[in-house]
């Protein structure tokens, strides 16, 4: 189970799958957004490993949550930031860990409310399936399907690693 | 399970301490005050989009019971709704010879049979919007929009978010606070919120015609002289005379105050350099403040209208969250049971 969860082999993937779609795409000039928190690191790292200068955004969605009337506001929001015009870029958007879709949901809500993009990527470093929504990733860095009992983290900044978790029942 | 929680203080929390409506800062303690600074940071970053709205309370119905007129409180807590998505209904309410308790009632049960899901309550009566927050439906959230000279909950917090913007912290700050004290729901929010959140010194500034009995029980040390309460400040912030809450002479005259008590350049220059002044507005220029220095380098003055939407819209939301959440973890007490 660790080797199959080495982050290096997960960011290789994930560096060398957006390289092909940026290519396909004939993307030049992408500009990275990363969902707090996990995705944020991963921004970071994709952001040196694809050599774009551009500074990457951060994304904190929890005014864009489909659960707010069932648990409420979440108290630790932090502002978003995105240092560039989301207007007619091509953006890539990463997250840790894709499942229901939901979180995606809610971020592409929020970015087009900067203004319109271009286009988005979609970039996960693991996709759980289990989806509840028709929201696919362009790339991830390894698919997996937990047991019930099991969890997956990405603790970071660093060392970004995967920690996966049996919560015992 | 008893229908009622056993402590005043409790009103306004769920029970696992989520701001559930807003009334007072009293009973809120040093985490829950900078968990709605933070949110507040976090909409001051929304007021800067294109699209300057967030879909939190989409759907839901924001009623502004204003039974006391006040353009710019309303008008900022309008906005901040709409921001979040709600619809927002108006009503300018001048209190009428009816029994209070009695009007108050029926005026809710009607607006309740339109669905509202809160109410923004402005009153010249103290405690108004606690009778509110008692008897109202549960799920409805009750934010005090100022009560008589009891409280003004959501102005203090966004005057504390402005200080903590110039200052960047609480601890070590010496704040003063200058005039009406007497007449002022602000003031006593201020001394609270500067205290719990770790002002070093609140000090007021006032004739003693002008302030309450035992203002120092507050929290607060009393200085009669303004020049010698200048010193050291880093934060200045001048009441408003409210002339029109004025009974008989407390006052020697306009000018007189303004000679004693109102803030103009060469008083300024007695606190810190980097002092920063204060005003909840609208500014009676030349009686409290020389308009050189409200509209000087040092004014932050309409930093404080800014920050006073993303303030409301960190209230509503939480406070509005703290109902929903409560709701749910009932139905599902209900579903096991």
């Amino acid at each position: 189970m660790t080797a199959q969860l080495d982050i290096n082999q997960l960011l290789d993937e994930l560096e060398t799958g957006l390289r092909r779609i940026l290519e396909e795409r004939g993307v030049t000039e992408p500009a990275i957004i990363g969902i707090r928190t996990g995705g944020v690191w991963l921004a970071d790292v994709l952001s040196k490993r694809l050599g774009i200068d551009q500074a990457f955004g951060e994304l904190d969605i929890s005014f864009y949550r489909d659960d707010f009337s069932r648990i409420g506001l979440n108290p630790k929001v932090k502002p978003s930031s995105l240092p560039f015009d989301t207007e007619g870029r091509d953006i890539i958007l990463i997250d840790d860990v894709i499942m229901s879709g939901r979180t995606i949901r809610a971020a592409m809500n929020e970015i087009f409310d900067y203004g319109r993009p271009a286009s988005i990527i979609l970039a996960t470093l693991i996709d759980l399936g289990a989806r509840e929504l028709p929201i696919q990733p362009d790339v991830a860095g390894r698919v997996l399907s937990l047991a019930a009992h099991q969890r997956v983290k990405l603790r970071g900044p660093d060392p970004l690693r995967i920690e996966l978790q049996e919560t015992g029942q | 399970m008893t229908a009622h929680d056993p402590s005043p203080h409790h009103l306004q929390l769920t029970r696992d301490g989520q701001l559930r409506h807003f009334l007072t800062l009293d009973g809120l303690d040093r985490d829950l005050l900078t968990d709605i600074l933070d949110t507040a940071d976090s909409f001051i970053e929304v007021g800067e989009r294109t699209i300057k709205k967030v879909p939190l309370l989409r759907g839901r119905t924001v009623v502004n019971l204003f039974f006391e007129s006040s353009t710019r409180t309303r008008s900022t807590f309008e906005l901040a709704a709409k921001r979040l998505s709600a619809d927002v209904l108006n009503l300018d309410i001048s209190t009428s010879a009816t029994s209070k308790g009695e009007s108050l009632s029926d005026t809710l049960l009607n607006l309740e049979a339109m669905a509202s899901d809160m109410f923004v309550v402005r009153h010249s009566q103290s405690g108004a919007p606690h009778f509110i927050a008692e008897s109202v439906t549960p799920g409805v959230a009750i934010i005090n929009a100022g009560d008589g000279r009891h409280a003004h909950p959501t102005q203090a917090m966004l005057d504390m978010l402005t200080i903590r913007q110039h200052k960047q912290r609480f601890e070590g700050l010496k704040v003063a606070i200058v005039g009406d004290v007497l007449h002022s729901r602000v003031a006593r929010s201020q001394i609270r919120a500067l205290n719990v959140l770790g002002a070093e010194e609140v000090r007021v500034i006032a004739p003693g015609t002008l302030l309450p009995k035992d203002v120092e029980s507050l929290g607060c040390t009393v200085e009669y002289d303004m020049e010698k309460g200048m010193k050291d400040l880093d934060v200045v912030i001048m009441l408003r005379l409210q002339k029109e809450r004025m009974e008989g002479a407390l006052l020697p005259s306009e000018r007189e105050f303004y000679r004693l008590y109102g803030l103009n350049r060469e008083k300024l220059a007695l606190a810190h350099p980097e002092c920063i002044v204060m005003h909840p507005g609208p500014i009676n220029r030349g009686v409290e403040i020389e308009s050189a220095v409200a509209d000087g380098p040092q004014s932050v003055i309409l930093n404080q209208v800014t920050n006073g939407i993303a303030i409301r819209m960190a209230v509503m939301s939480m406070a509005m969250g703290g109902q929903v959440a409560e709701r749910q973890r009932q139905q599902a007490k209900g579903a096991k049971a």
